[in-house]
């Protein structure tokens, strides 16, 4: 199956039917979630409503490391076999995952303000999330610096799987550094154990980011695929126009 | 080993008479070193407090701004296709540029470390303690910026570039090696463990960066 779809126009034709189910899904899911969530779950007894952005956070988070994952497997079947659509997928994944960590650390500063008192602090979560996030920037910055779009594959395959070999490095010493640098009130996240009332509408939102994440990639997928489409178009026609 | 030999050699002789590699590099640490105090003020037990964190962080900049030395020039007059066809393997290449680098850059910049210290009102204590996190960590420093600048052989005006990609794999060095000075300074904690795991950072750096900076050259190269 691997296979069958690394032909473009094959996978041009699937993803353009899955697409709008997996949209309309992801509306559902997140509807539900977010019902759940914001209204029916009850407050935490410390926090108060203000515990309610978990549900947006937390999963956030996730998926921010989620997709940075899912970009060091398509690097990694991009270098290993060749297939031909695993870089379009790494490329389509960055913006994503990137936009997943800045709602993560937007999120986290705006739940910090009522319950830190201030809008940053440098706790290991959020200065793990801020590197990810850097990594994000540079991982993408290499694709847009590098013309040819398979020779910036291959370079940003490399780095991905570089950056995938350092992540839990880095995650590592920021653990350690904050050990080192305590902050005066110990913060933690949720609560010791989380209430199954709280957990469910959790999941369920964490569903309905990966199911967003599907959607998000399939079209962005798509769209590169016409991107590279349109370039090659283009360097026929002025290479037609040189000879003509 | 020949090959290796005459190659590790010739980058050095190289480095040291085209000039300004590790004169520049240090020449660059004194002067960050130089604006922050007029960025922080003068008041010497700030500076002493932080002075460990801001040397490695200049240190971690002049790193970063002497990477384009090691493949560019070569890569530019074709040197590196010569290299890359040649009997060494390509990663063997890399380390031996790596090494002479360390040697003409890195190591200029740890001997100036301390006497920058001075500057900062650094406690003699952590004379020694900076001097060998130095040590242990600048060759993962320019390990891993090896592969950035492999990376963005084939850019033109990479060098943000080159930042970009290679200070948040810095992050763990700059951690450890600050964290073993200040054990030495401050803390109960034992200047050992971080001291190790920064050698342990060095050691599995050593072992990827020659491999994925040998694949990253030899996509630039084709």
């Amino acid at each position: 199956m691997f296979d069958y779809y690394a032909n473009p126009a094959r996978f041009m034709k699937l993803s353009g039917t899955l697409l709008p189910w997996v949209s309309w899904l992801a509306v559902i899911v997140f509807a539900v979630g977010l019902y759940w969530g914001l209204v029916v779950a009850p407050a935490d007894y410390q926090q108060g409503e203000t515990v309610r952005i978990m549900f947006i956070h937390v999963p956030a988070a996730w998926m921010a490391t989620f997709t940075y994952g899912y970009i060091a497997f398509a690097s990694a079947v991009s270098l290993i076999f060749k297939h031909p659509l695993a870089d379009v997928a790494a490329k389509s994944a960055a913006p994503i995952g990137a936009a997943f960590a800045f709602l993560a650390l937007m999120t986290g500063m705006i739940w910090g303000k009522p319950m830190w008192g201030a809008w940053w602090v440098w706790d290991a979560r959020l200065t793990s999330v801020l590197v990810l996030f850097l990594l994000y920037l540079g991982y993408m910055a290499l694709w847009q610096m590098i013309e040819e779009p398979v020779q910036a594959g291959r370079a940003a395959a490399i780095l991905g799987l570089v950056g995938a070999i350092n992540i839990p490095i880095i995650k590592f010493s920021v653990d350690w550094w904050n050990t080192l640098h305590q902050p005066a009130s110990i913060v933690k996240g949720g609560g010791p154990a989380i209430h199954s009332s709280i957990l469910i509408p959790l999941l369920i939102m964490i569903g309905a980011y990966m199911v967003l994440f599907s959607a998000l990639i399939l079209a962005a997928m798509r769209a590169e695929i016409l991107r590279r489409k349109v370039r090659n178009m283009r360097l026929a026609q002025a290479e037609a126009g040189s000879h003509g | 080993m020949k090959a290796f030999r005459a190659l590790f050699m010739r980058d050095i002789r190289l480095a040291m008479r085209q000039g300004g590699g590790g004169g520049m590099a240090v020449g660059f640490f004194l002067i960050v070193v130089s604006i922050l105090p007029l960025g922080v003020g003068p008041d010497l037990n700030l500076l002493a407090r932080i002075a460990p964190g801001l040397l490695w962080v200049a240190l971690l900049l002049s790193v970063l701004l002497s990477l384009d030395r090691i493949f560019h020039a070569d890569y530019e007059d074709g040197t590196l296709d010569l290299l890359a066809t040649g009997p060494l393997p390509l990663p063997m290449v890399v380390i031996a540029k790596m090494l002479a680098h360390w040697i003409t850059t890195g190591l200029p910049l740890v001997i100036a470390a301390p006497v920058l210290g001075i500057l900062l009102n650094l406690d003699p204590r952590a004379f020694l303690p900076l001097m060998l996190t130095m040590l242990a960590g600048t060759p993962a420093l320019n390990f891993l910026g090896a592969i950035g600048a492999a990376l963005t052989l084939g850019v033109r005006r990479g060098g943000l570039l080159i930042s970009l990609l290679v200070l948040p794999l810095y992050v763990p060095v700059l951690i450890f090696g600050v964290g073993a000075v200040d054990a030495v300074l401050v803390g109960p904690s034992p200047f050992g463990s971080p001291f190790l795991i920064l050698l342990a950072i060095t050691l599995v750096s050593a072992v990827i960066s020659p491999i994925a900076a040998a694949a990253a050259i030899r996509l630039n190269l084709d």
